[in-house]
């Protein structure tokens, strides 16, 4: 029994059954599979993660996502009243993350590409873009460019999804899709 | 066996005091006894305190009931990822170890003083941590990412305990080292013992990511050192948080094979095929850090790929191989104890009314239907993002860490309070309904949360309905009502919870005092043949033919592929990212 010493010393010459044998072999090839499919995923698929990161001093960044929010503000938020920034298609975007805000709010094209530079001016945030369900972790100090195409108009909830303090929950952030040439 | 016919054995010039157990044979080492009461007692208090705050946790987090405000909501939860995931486990799994060394080898314990050492840092630290916590100024939940800064004895606390826990991983080390130098037991090791020597290496790499990590951070919080980079943060301290995961696998696993050795007489297949699998763990689980980095800066696809699989999936291979050779070894052992008729009369006529046998399957399926499958599906480098961060991944980890290691622990139990405290079970109809209560409560907290996180519900937040936030958005209705199950499932848990620690507690102090002539008897319920045939005798599984087992695993791996492939589906429906 397993709680005792092995029946045969020499256990490791004992021959083994071909059916753990067969699990074994179809084990490890679901392993190679499983691994490939990652990737393939990268040579084939549509989401993968950006690895474009840099160092910066949340200062700057700050300055920068005000720069751009300064540049490309077409309304205020109608309840919240947030700026609503709308950036050429296409293009650069900006949205930071402090306690307990997402900044600014976002208006963006179906169907066009942008680079969006995310960064946390304090602690890390979480942020987890609503219902399209995409999650990506912000930390303080990088900023994360990351490429992304919206496919659906409406209105997105970047919920903070990493616990950051007692005003955690209150964290949420906004990004409008609209049709091309459009707007809200 | 009462300490008076304890015999002492005088070996190296060490005297030691052993009783003989009657039900095993093995000569049990006195100060290892006491140590393994004390630390499995210490395990229990830390799992009640835990428990309810857990209950606490589940009954906010279900929307209608809202509990808690918002501060004591995040400090309730800090308490119980603190309290379950790290004191409780570890305390048990230091008495894991000690009875996998001293008993199961008849050996006495190395250092016995040290040990006492190490479980009374153990309870310092972890008591200073727990003020930490209630004290309301280090609500930074269980993984504390810098920068939020928790009061500098939180993470003295931490260090502490971890020194402990160190300190008696040592001493199991030093009993081997005892047991094969005054051979104490013949040729290798049991396999239980040699799943305990997987946990303990592991453990060794756990706390050592831990110091590296958490000496630096208690300097940061007092001043002495003014930054600590947030991503190396979380790659060190994962190295600790999820290897020690590993280290409950290991374990449970061990316990596993322990269990159905002791109430079925299980006998492995192939030593070797089972020691493999184990090794695995040990070369390959410790790459799990990278499972928490996948959707961070900075950090590249190949790092992520070949780390998060654990190389080529290989530590996963382990648990497959363990997945089939676990309910091979009980279906080989219940055909030889008689139930030989078509496929599954092994199956139905195990002992279910014994509450180690049936806490230990229900462990094995749900830890690998639920828990592991999940964490493959988690652990994907892309998948990952839509996953990260959401309740999937508790909906994960309480199908491993509850479901898998703490069923596993409270089935064990109630073999160790007849073999090492001595006491006959009190309530026993109780006691066989317990796992089941406790084993269909974590089964639904896992699969709801998994449910609410596949719907995007993130994970550590007080309130979805951001009642108060200035902008809102709308989770759908489901995740809501998944919320609600999860409360409900979670009030069955904990009754399951509290009937373990009032069997458990009675037993200690009530229960009727276990000798030779009722030991067997007080082990549970077992097939006929495995009573007559005395606990300590083992057979060989021989040559066997395992039809029912191809079948369980063949049901296993189809729902695995289908599965993974699903959420490649859903991963292909969000917004194209690169």
């Amino acid at each position: 029994m397993a709680i005792h010493p092995p029946e045969q010393t020499i256990w490791w010459n004992e021959r083994i059954e071909r059916g753990e044998l067969v699990w074994i072999g179809v084990a490890f090839l679901w392993g190679v599979i499983m691994f490939s499919m990652m990737v393939y995923w990268h040579i084939d698929g549509k989401q993968n993660l950006s690895n474009e990161a840099y160092r910066i001093d949340p200062g700057v960044f700050e300055q920068r996502t005000e720069e751009f929010t300064k540049k490309f503000t077409v309304r205020e938020d109608k309840n919240t009243g947030y700026p609503v920034a709308k950036p050429p298609a296409g293009g650069d975007v900006y949205m930071l993350a402090r306690l307990w805000e997402w900044w600014p709010m976002l208006e963006l094209e179906k169907g066009q590409t942008y680079r969006l530079h995310l960064s946390s001016l304090d602690w890390q945030h979480g942020f987890s873009l609503q219902p399209t369900n995409i999650n990506l972790q912000v930390h303080p100090g990088i900023m994360h460019v990351v490429t992304l195409t919206p496919t659906e108009t409406g209105s997105f909830g970047v919920v903070c999804n990493e616990f950051c303090g007692l005003g955690h929950h209150q964290m949420v952030g906004r990004i409008y899709v609209v049709e091309a040439g459009k707007s809200q | 066996m009462s300490v008076a016919t304890a015999e002492t054995g005088i070996i190296g010039g060490i005297a030691a005091k052993f009783r003989t157990c009657p039900a095993t044979g093995l000569k049990i080492d006195l100060a290892a006894e006491k140590l393994i009461k004390a630390n499995a007692v210490a395990a229990v208090v830390f799992l009640l305190i835990g428990g309810l705050f857990g209950l606490l946790v589940a009954l906010t987090r279900w929307p209608a009931v809202h509990l808690l405000p918002s501060d004591w909501f995040y400090l309730v939860l800090t308490a119980h990822g603190l309290d379950v995931l790290l004191l409780w486990i570890l305390f048990f799994e230091i008495a894991v170890l000690y009875f996998a060394s001293a008993v199961l080898l008849s050996c006495r314990l190395a250092t016995p003083r040290l040990a006492w050492l190490a479980f009374l840092l153990m309870i310092v630290g972890g008591l200073m941590t727990n003020v930490a916590v209630l004290q309301g100024e280090s609500s930074v939940m269980f993984t504390s990412y810098v920068p939020m800064k928790a009061e500098p004895h939180f993470y003295l606390g931490l260090i502490l305990f971890a020194v402990g826990a160190l300190v008696g991983v040592m001493v199991f080390f030093g009993t081997l080292v005892i047991a094969r130098d005054e051979r104490t037991y013949e040729g290798s090791v049991p396999l239980v013992t040699f799943g305990a020597i997987t946990a303990a290496i592991i453990a060794v790499f756990t706390i050592a990511s831990g110091a590296i990590i958490l000496i630096p951070t208690f300097l940061w919080s007092v001043g002495y050192i003014s930054h600590i980079d947030t991503v190396m943060y979380k790659l060190i301290w994962w190295g600790m948080g999820h290897s020690s995961q590993q280290v409950n696998v290991a374990a449970h696993v061990a316990v596993w094979y322990a269990i159905i050795a002791i109430t079925v007489g299980a006998k492995p297949l192939s030593e070797k095929v089972s020691r493999t699998a184990f090794f695995l763990y040990i070369l390959f689980l410790q790459l799990a850090s990278a499972h928490h980095l996948l959707v961070e800066p900075g950090l590249s696809a190949e790092w992520r790929i070949f780390n998060t699989s654990y190389a080529l999936y290989l530590a996963v291979l382990g648990s497959l191989i363990h997945g089939m050779t676990v309910p091979g070894a009980i279906e080989a052992a219940q055909r030889k104890n008689g139930f030989n008729n078509g496929i599954f009369e092994w199956l139905r006529k195990a002992p279910w009314n014994n509450p180690a046998f049936a806490g230990m399957f229900l462990s094995l399926v749900m830890f690998g239907f639920l828990g592991g499958i999940s964490g493959v599906v988690l652990g994907t480098e892309q998948i990952n993002l839509i996953l990260h961060n959401t309740i999937y991944v508790p909906g994960h980890f309480h199908a491993t860490v509850v479901a898998g290691t703490t069923l596993a622990f409270m089935a064990i139990t109630y073999l160790l309070l007849p073999l090492i405290f001595q006491r006959q079970v009190i309530w026993p109809k109780l006691a066989m309904i317990q796992p089941y209560l406790f084993g269909i409560g974590v089964a639904g907290i896992s699969l709801f949360m998994m449910g609410a996180g596949t719907l995007g519900v993130s994970r550590r937040h007080w309130d979805i309905t951001f009642s108060d936030a200035t902008v809102t958005f709308d989770y759908p209705a489901t995740a809501f009502l998944m919320m609600g199950l999860n409360g409900i499932f979670a009030i069955v848990a904990s009754l399951g919870g509290i009937l373990y620690i009032l069997i458990t507690v009675g037993t200690v102090f009530f229960g009727k005092k276990v000798d030779a002539s009722n030991v067997v008897a007080s082990l549970g319920p077992m097939p006929e043949k495995q009573v007559s045939g005395a606990v300590h005798e083992y057979g060989s599984a021989g040559t066997w033919h395992l039809p029912g087992t191809y079948i369980l695993v063949s049901v296993f791996f189809l729902s695995f592929v289908l599965y993974y492939f699903v959420n490649w589906k859903y991963l292909s429906e969000v917004w194209p990212l690169s």
